[in-house]
């Protein structure tokens, strides 16, 4: 037992994992992540990055030990999930993708209420919950029910709670989906202020820049699959061109087919047309010389939107 | 602490913020049941000298009965759709199973709960008794065996079930096809002899019978000592199987 074992610094170990669902009754069985392998380090933030179904939040339950692995091995922190759940969970701090706070109690009897869950002694509780409502950027509202909080303050307060343990792990899945950018914003800065003080983050997200923002490195994945992985720049270098022109037209069928020649690569969405080039305004120019008049034209840096859709031939957000 | 413990005391947590209302319920409804069917109404039946009642005035027939029905009904409440609340996403049970609790301990400490709801409505319902001078507070207090062993016998494998229940409305069915159905018809409001006779055998093998049986037995003495073991049985039976498909269904529940 223990994370000596696992040696250099490797928190999470997943070889072959796979998490299959088999419906109660019969029916079909679904292989929700069908045989992956990563390595998360030791202050390291990890993503999974995919659309929803890619089997990413199944893979953050498996590692927060309370999904049971259905192939495969898995160590967290150096033990079995299977064996030592309790243990493993002890020093994980979790951030589920609904906030599980209780709205009729007050933001520090969340703290509280939590803290006895991991048995840490009632002092020691009211001194974190402290410093925590101050983390969180809670202090005013600290005698408040969670029902009066926004969703970005609830957020905050879920991940406030999740420290309580002072964790090894932080396991976030989809932190920032369905707040607004400022509250994003927030958000990622005390994530990043976690991560400079060595926390291991582990985050799911379908949101590029979120990824871009705060992940160190990054597997792709799609139907249970894990279909890149690497840095974020390096992903984005490995697979895409340095920029991309988004080009809109009236007839786009037409148009793509006096402009095929252009770019290194062409991506048509229902709405729009991508051009991969490394210089977005030569390919413009190029599309101008042919004749053809887009509605509206974009050049851009290539992002990881464009790496999934060069890897799957589908956008992440549908 | 004992994880199961930490489990009680979030329920407790919660309960500190609505106990005065519960208090008020748990005595205003014997309170109201007694004074209109058990004084009230009673009259007229005691005038009418039923046989089945064999010479016991109705409010003494009626409290005990009232009291195990009242038992299950507490049970049946708090088994069901706090149960079903914690269990969604969002809801307590997936926030307790993130931490080192294990889904039995959440189990076990949320039953802790419902067995202190138990007890304590239904020695608020005994005061209640005891104040219309049905028994002497010595006898009521013998009752609470009966009072926690009935709500216990009902809760433990409500919760099993309703942990893995998708829709609200299932529990709503429960409650209006099955605990008011035995509600009406296990011998509490009259005695079972009245019913047609394969319909008393049907009546006999349903729990709150057997809870009204015992709790009656307790109540008005003169229990036969064969028929409390069987009744005790019974129940703790029930209770036993139901902890244990429980543990069963939290576990597959909560750790999917």
């Amino acid at each position: 037992m223990g994370d000596e074992s696992a040696g250099a610094g490797v928190l999470i170990e997943a070889v072959g994992l796979r998490k299959v669902h088999t419906p109660r009754g019969g029916g079909e069985a679904t292989e929700a992540v069908a045989g992956i392998d990563f390595r998360v380090h030791r202050g390291e933030a990890f993503g999974f990055l995919g659309p929803n179904g890619a089997g990413k939040s199944t893979t953050m339950r498996m590692v927060a030990a309370v999904s049971p692995v259905s192939g495969g091995t898995l160590r967290v922190l150096g033990m079995d999930p299977k064996t030592h759940g309790p243990a493993i969970r002890a020093r994980l701090g979790s951030v589920p993708q609904d906030d599980t706070l209780d709205t009729e109690l007050t933001v520090r009897e969340n703290l509280l209420v939590y803290g006895r869950y991991f048995g840490l002694p009632r002092a020691e509780i009211r001194e974190r919950a402290t410093q925590l409502l101050d983390f969180a950027r809670l202090v005013d509202k600290a005698d408040e029910q969670v029902e009066a909080l926004s969703g970005g303050m609830r957020r905050r307060l879920t991940i406030a709670r999740s420290l309580v343990n002072r964790p090894d792990i932080l396991l976030l899945d989809e932190p920032t989906t369905g707040l607004d950018p400022q509250a994003r914003h927030l958000l990622w800065e005390r994530l990043f202020r976690l991560k400079q003080e060595g926390v291991t983050l582990l985050l799911t997200t379908h949101y590029m820049d979120e990824a871009e923002q705060l992940c160190d490195r990054l597997v792709v994945m799609d139907h249970g699959r894990i279909v890149a992985q690497g840095t974020p720049r390096g992903l984005i270098a490995g697979h895409c061109t340095r920029e991309v022109l988004e080009l809109r037209f009236d007839d786009q069928e037409a148009a793509a087919g006096k402009i095929r020649h252009l770019g290194d690569r062409q991506e048509k969405l229902p709405d729009r047309l991508l051009v991969y080039a490394d210089d977005g305004e030569d390919a413009l120019k190029a599309v101008h010389r042919t004749g053809v008049e887009p509605l509206t034209a974009l050049v851009r840096r290539s992002g990881l939107e464009d790496v999934f859709l060069t890897l799957t031939g589908r956008t992440l957000v549908d | 602490m004992a994880p199961a413990l930490r489990e009680f005391c979030y329920w407790m947590d919660r309960y500190r913020r609505v106990w005065r209302g519960t208090v008020v319920i748990s005595v205003a409804n014997p309170l109201l049941f007694l004074a209109a069917m058990g004084a009230g109404l009673g009259k007229l039946v005691d005038a009418n000298h039923s046989g089945h009642l064999t010479g016991t005035p109705y409010l003494d027939f009626l409290a005990p009965g009232l009291l195990a029905a009242a038992a299950m009904q507490t049970g049946v409440i708090e088994a069901t759709f706090p149960v079903f609340q914690s269990a969604r996403s969002g809801g307590n049970y997936p926030a307790a199973a993130a931490t080192p609790m294990r889904p039995v301990d959440i189990l076990g400490g949320h039953l802790l709960f419902v067995a202190f709801r138990v007890l304590l409505s239904g020695l608020l319902f005994l005061a209640v008794v005891v104040a219309f001078g049905v028994v002497g507070p010595a006898r009521a207090l013998l009752a609470a065996g009966p009072v926690l062993l009935t709500g216990m016998a009902f809760a433990a494998p409500l919760m099993g079930w309703a942990v893995g229940v998708d829709r609200q409305s299932r529990l709503n069915g429960l409650y209006r096809f099955v605990v008011m159905p035995l509600y009406m018809f296990s011998g509490t409001f009259f005695p079972i002899s009245q019913l047609p006779h394969w319909l008393r055998s049907v009546a006999t093998c349903t729990p709150l019978y057997q809870g009204v049986a015992l709790t009656r037995g307790a109540g008005l003495g003169g229990s036969h000592p064969g028929a409390t073991a069987v009744h005790v049985g019974y129940l703790l039976a029930l209770t036993a199987a139901g902890v244990w498909a429980a543990r069963r269904s939290y576990t597959r529940r909560l750790n999917r």
